[in-house]
């Protein structure tokens, strides 16, 4: 191909190339090893930057930067509540009050899912970090890295298509979050933990978190959480489907 | 109130505070100087653009005039490139991501994890930074480069084939 600059090249390892041209860096790296090798270096540094640093998300705001608002007088104490539902607040409520014991396990799993809905849900670019479009590999490599076999429901006649999935940080070790989109850009996730807790099973549990709509429950060894900001209802009819293709 | 948007983001620059400057004391206090000019210039914030990249490049300039006040960084031209690159014995593994950005230049662990970890635009970080877009694809190709270097342990550099 003509033009290819090291430029295409960081940005074809960064998501942040059009079709077109992403199209023909994947021409052009089929046969440029050294290139490709790059790319992948790039893409593993990028993947251990944020397993590195993503936990501070989870880490309760210090009282300090918190005061440094009030002080102020300008940022009213409710503010924190309502504006800070996925970032600020509930990360810190979630992983202060993260229990090993049945219940809180129970009532972390939809506020986690939530929260982790909350934070992916609006991206724009960056959504998943592997892209339905290796799907495979998505399902192989979060399976790997959780240490236990997922898959990924296929949605299609409820109107989801895959978008992708991330590993994320969990209580205990990584968790996977799987994320579905229909025509009109409205966003579900299937957040999926290990529990190293006595394998058990539970029934469909809903919790309203927010604004977000979340049915849980446990199958075994792992605890699944459907998020939405959509209706009871709706996620219901959608949660039934995950529920059922996981349990054939 | 728009300022109550600047608590939402609080998380993430928390996030990349810690990156880029390395001790979570540090980098809260960063954060708390950020958040404090913040809201003393949230006049100057232009409703309808984008809040984050303004939290960014606030950050940005109180951490530079910080290791300046620590004399951490005596020369501007440090920002760019070298200085803090010192030579490095052992090779590092991936798990000692943190002590290699540590040891890149702050011009190009800006880069990297504005690009890398927060996952902004080449366009935004050109922005924030206030660098040139090519300014940034420098930072980014030798920050890259370097990391790779620091964490194999190899100090030569493999420069891509590139047709201009």
């Amino acid at each position: 191909m003509s033009n290819l600059t090291e430029t295409d090249l960081h940005a074809y390892a960064d998501g942040q190339l059009d079709d077109v041209r992403r199209v023909q860096v994947e021409a052009h790296l089929a046969h440029d090893s050294a290139a490709t090798e790059s790319v992948r270096v790039w893409r593993e540094q990028n993947e251990a930057l944020r397993a590195l640093y993503n936990p501070v998300l989870n880490e309760p705001v210090p009282q300090r930067l918190l005061a440094a608002r009030a002080s102020r007088g300008r940022w009213p104490y409710y503010a924190l509540a309502a504006g800070a539902m996925g970032l600020g607040f509930g990360l810190g409520w979630m992983s202060q009050s993260y229990r090993t014991d049945r219940f809180m396990e129970a009532a972390a799993l939809p506020r986690r899912a939530a929260v982790a809905y909350a934070v992916y849900a609006p991206e724009v670019r960056h959504p998943v970090e592997v892209g339905a479009d290796q799907q495979d590999h998505l399902v192989k490599w979060l399976s790997k890295r959780l240490g236990h076999e997922l898959r990924a429901p296929l949605l299609t006649q409820q109107g989801f298509d895959l978008v992708g999935g991330r590993l994320l940080p969990g209580g205990k070790g990584p968790v996977a979050q799987f994320m579905y989109q229909d025509t009109k850009g409205q966003r579900i996730t299937l957040y999926v933990s290990l529990r190293d807790a006595e394998p058990r099973d539970t029934a469909f549990r809903f919790s309203q978190e927010d604004k977000v709509a979340v049915f849980y429950w446990i199958d075994g060894k792992l605890g699944y959480a459907l998020s939405g900001e959509m209706d009871r209802a709706s996620l219901l009819a959608v949660a039934t489907v995950v529920y059922r293709q996981l349990n054939p | 109130m728009e300022s109550t948007e600047i608590v939402a983001h609080i998380p993430r620059l928390r996030r990349y505070a810690r990156a880029l400057a390395g001790d979570s004391h540090r980098a809260d206090d960063l954060v708390q100087d950020t958040l404090e000019r913040a809201l003393a210039k949230f006049y100057l914030w232009r409703r309808g653009s984008d809040l984050r990249a303004w939290l960014f490049t606030i950050m940005h300039n109180v951490f530079i005039n910080q290791l300046k006040a620590r004399r951490e960084l005596a020369l501007d031209d440090a920002v760019e490139d070298g200085l803090q690159s010192a030579p490095q014995s052992d090779p590092l593994e991936l798990r000692d991501l943190d002590a290699a950005l540590m040891l890149l230049p702050v011009g190009q662990r800006e880069v990297l994890l504005l690009v890398g970890l927060e996952q902004l635009s080449y366009a935004e970080v050109s922005k924030a930074l206030g660098i040139p877009a090519g300014t940034v694809m420098s930072r980014l190709s030798r920050g890259r480069e370097r990391l790779r270097a620091l964490i194999s342990g190899t100090a030569t550099l493999t420069s891509l084939k590139v047709v201009k």
